[in-house]
């Protein structure tokens, strides 16, 4: 059930502002896809285009085409809302629904839309969304309790749970380990590696070594010059990027010898 | 390239942490001997209690700083004295508060009794019992009606301002009216509802929902302002989370971003009830008065409570002892205790409400 992604000669703007130039890349089905780059250079903005999540803020629009399964996302015929049912996102800070128990909010997407089920449908989902975000065996016994009484690391994973209780068809991560320490860290890798047989992931990082740990494919992102928009720099194999990039700035970013 | 000296700063003196510090009794002390001192002039000139009190915070005013000037120095004088100066901002603040609850408890709690509380004003003869319940009701039913009004129309425009018009032209044009409403005085609020089922209803118009229609256009702007607030304080991240899933917008605002704010918007609305539940004018013009009890706030005039305590006020009647307090006087006192226990229970409705309704924390 997974999509692969092709992005053609995107502009991304905010207001008159061009954030991101003429990115073209293909994201593979079943892989994980790594973007890195320093601060300000478009990964996430990129990265929220992709699920048409960036037009919520106000201003803010694309050239270009995005296309999954052969349809482009920007046609005026398309629903925003049914390719975010598609297109999962996790963000930076983990975010449960504060009114909503751990139950609740896995199964936030189906209930929002008011799709009805059985209650024991709705635990197989409550229990395999869980299970697939290696949360299961630490809130097993709590799920009626509140989303907020997690800790950081738990709450991410619980937000990663709510994102594949939908079934999309790709995850989008935006630095999602970024607020977390080293072992909440590992746990959300180790779950990336399991998804990945399922889902096609994107994710943002500004940990060098996750991307190398974590991807098969890497993009490098970088600004042209301070106050010109962002540019993907250089899209290749994980392993390349980092043994031997074609692209000299990538080197440099990559060594620690960035400027 | 000669080498640079790093500067050598001198050994510190040692440090003290400790400093000289008044008894921790010391503001009791200068306080008990305040009230002593202040209370030898006002033994021997005959004042009363006001001043009693009033010397005794100058003198604890001065006296404390003084002293702790002496051995704390600085620094403890002005904590002193600034400190006493908002313990007496705060007791300036409350004293007149909580002579206005006592004396309307004091006066208003011998009116109360059952007969009081189910009786109209209603009578065929002179020596029939009378009470407020006709006031009650009407209250009761206006207020009603008036936030069956202003509640949908107030959070409505409220989520179209957050969540739709974010800072276009028209949100910023209702904005600016919703402020310009706030201010109306409640008169002119009565006067456009009196013009308006007057219109509509001929000359003698007079009804209950008249006053609701008055009351709506003062309730209107505050549950508009309280629910902005509070939909504001709703995190974005809610709102991009519900998204992602694939939740429409409408459905996010409906299923998650009101839930969010639904404590603060039910108290807001309570203290905007509270707010007109106390209103007179427009109920005078349009609502009109009765002594009996009036179920039907669509037809026929209707009395609230603080019209009933205003034309008590205004008409006591005569006392049936020379000298005693008329009955007019009784009931308007009773009525008013009556408003004020109203008002007080609503906002306990809505603390309780909003404390169900917070979000939680699992803590």
């Amino acid at each position: 059930m997974a999509k692969s992604i092709t992005v053609d000669d995107l502009d991304i703007y905010y207001g008159d502002f061009l954030a991101v130039q003429g990115v073209s890349m293909t994201v593979k089905a079943r892989s994980v896809t790594a973007f890195i780059g320093p601060s300000g250079c478009g990964k996430s903005t990129f990265l929220r285009s992709l699920n048409r999540m960036h037009e919520v803020i106000p201003g803010a629009r694309v050239e270009g085409k995005v296309m999954v399964d052969g349809q482009s996302l920007y046609d005026s015929a398309v629903d925003p809302v049914a390719v975010r049912r598609q297109i999962g996102m996790v963000f930076q800070r983990p975010n449960p629904f504060p009114t909503m128990s751990i139950y609740e909010n896995v199964l936030a997407g189906n209930r929002l839309n008011a799709k009805k089920m059985k209650k024991s449908e709705a635990d197989d989902i409550v229990e395999r969304s869980l299970k697939g975000a290696n949360l299961w065996n630490e809130v097993k016994d709590r799920l009626g309790k509140p989303g907020m009484g997690l800790s950081g690391g738990q709450q991410q994973r619980l937000c990663i749970a709510r994102a594949i209780a939908v079934e999309p068809q790709v995850l989008l991560m935006d630095e999602p380990c970024s607020a977390l320490d080293p072992i909440s860290t590992s746990a959300i890798e180790d779950l990336i590696h399991e998804l990945k047989s399922d889902y096609t992931i994107v994710i943002v990082t500004h940990n060098m070594q996750q991307a190398a740990r974590v991807s098969d494919e890497t993009g490098f992102f970088n600004l042209k010059a301070a106050g010109q928009p962002g540019h993907l720099v250089e899209f290749n194999s994980t392993q390349k990027m980092f043994a031997n990039p074609d692209n000299e700035a990538t080197e440099a970013y990559i060594s620690g010898r960035f400027g | 390239m000669s080498v640079v000296e790093a500067p050598v700063r001198p050994a510190p003196e040692a440090v003290s942490f400790t400093a000289a510090k008044l008894p921790r009794i010391a503001p009791v002390l200068v306080a008990v001997v305040a009230i002593a001192a202040a209370a030898l002039p006002v033994l021997l000139l005959g004042w009363g209690l006001v001043a009693w009190v009033v010397l005794s915070a100058l003198v604890f005013l001065v006296a404390l700083p003084v002293w702790a000037a002496a051995v704390e120095g600085r620094r403890g004088a002005t904590d002193r004295l600034m400190t006493g100066l908002v313990w007496t901002a705060c007791a300036i603040a409350i004293v007149p508060l909580a002579s206005l609850l006592w004396t309307v408890v004091e006066r208003g709690l011998p009116a109360i009794n059952t007969t009081f509380l189910t009786f109209s004003m209603y009578r065929t003869s002179l020596d029939q019992e009378v009470g407020i319940y006709h006031a009650l009701i009407g209250t009761l039913l206006i207020t009603l009606f008036a936030a069956v009004i202003s509640v949908p129309i107030g959070v409505m425009a409220a989520i179209y301002l957050i969540e739709y018009g974010k800072g276009n032209r028209l949100a910023r044009w209702i904005t600016f009216l919703v402020d310009v409403m706030t201010g109306i005085p409640s008169i002119v609020a009565g006067l456009f509802a009196f013009a308006l089922f007057i219109l509509i209803l001929g000359p003698s118009a007079r009804l209950g929902f008249g006053g609701s229609v008055a009351l709506s256009l003062l309730m209107i702007p505050i549950v508009v302002r309280s629910t902005e607030e509070m939909l504001r304080l709703v995190p974005d991240e809610l709102r991009e989370a519900s998204y992602a899933l694939g939740v429409p917008k409408w459905r996010t605002i409906v299923k998650v971003v009101l839930p969010t704010a639904l404590g603060g918007i039910v108290t807001g609305v309570t203290l905007a009830v509270a707010r007109v539940v106390g209103e007179t004018a427009p109920l005078l013009l349009i609502a009109g008065l009765t002594t009996r009890t009036n179920f039907n706030v669509f037809s026929d005039r209707m009395t609230t409570l603080p019209v009933l305590i205003f034309t008590q006020n205004a008409n006591p009647g005569v006392a049936e002892t020379p000298g005693g307090t008329p009955p007019g006087i009784e009931i308007a006192w009773g009525g008013a205790l009556v408003l004020i226990v109203i008002v007080m229970v609503l906002n306990l409705v809505a603390r309780i409400i909003g404390r169900i309704f917070a979000p939680k924390t699992g803590h």
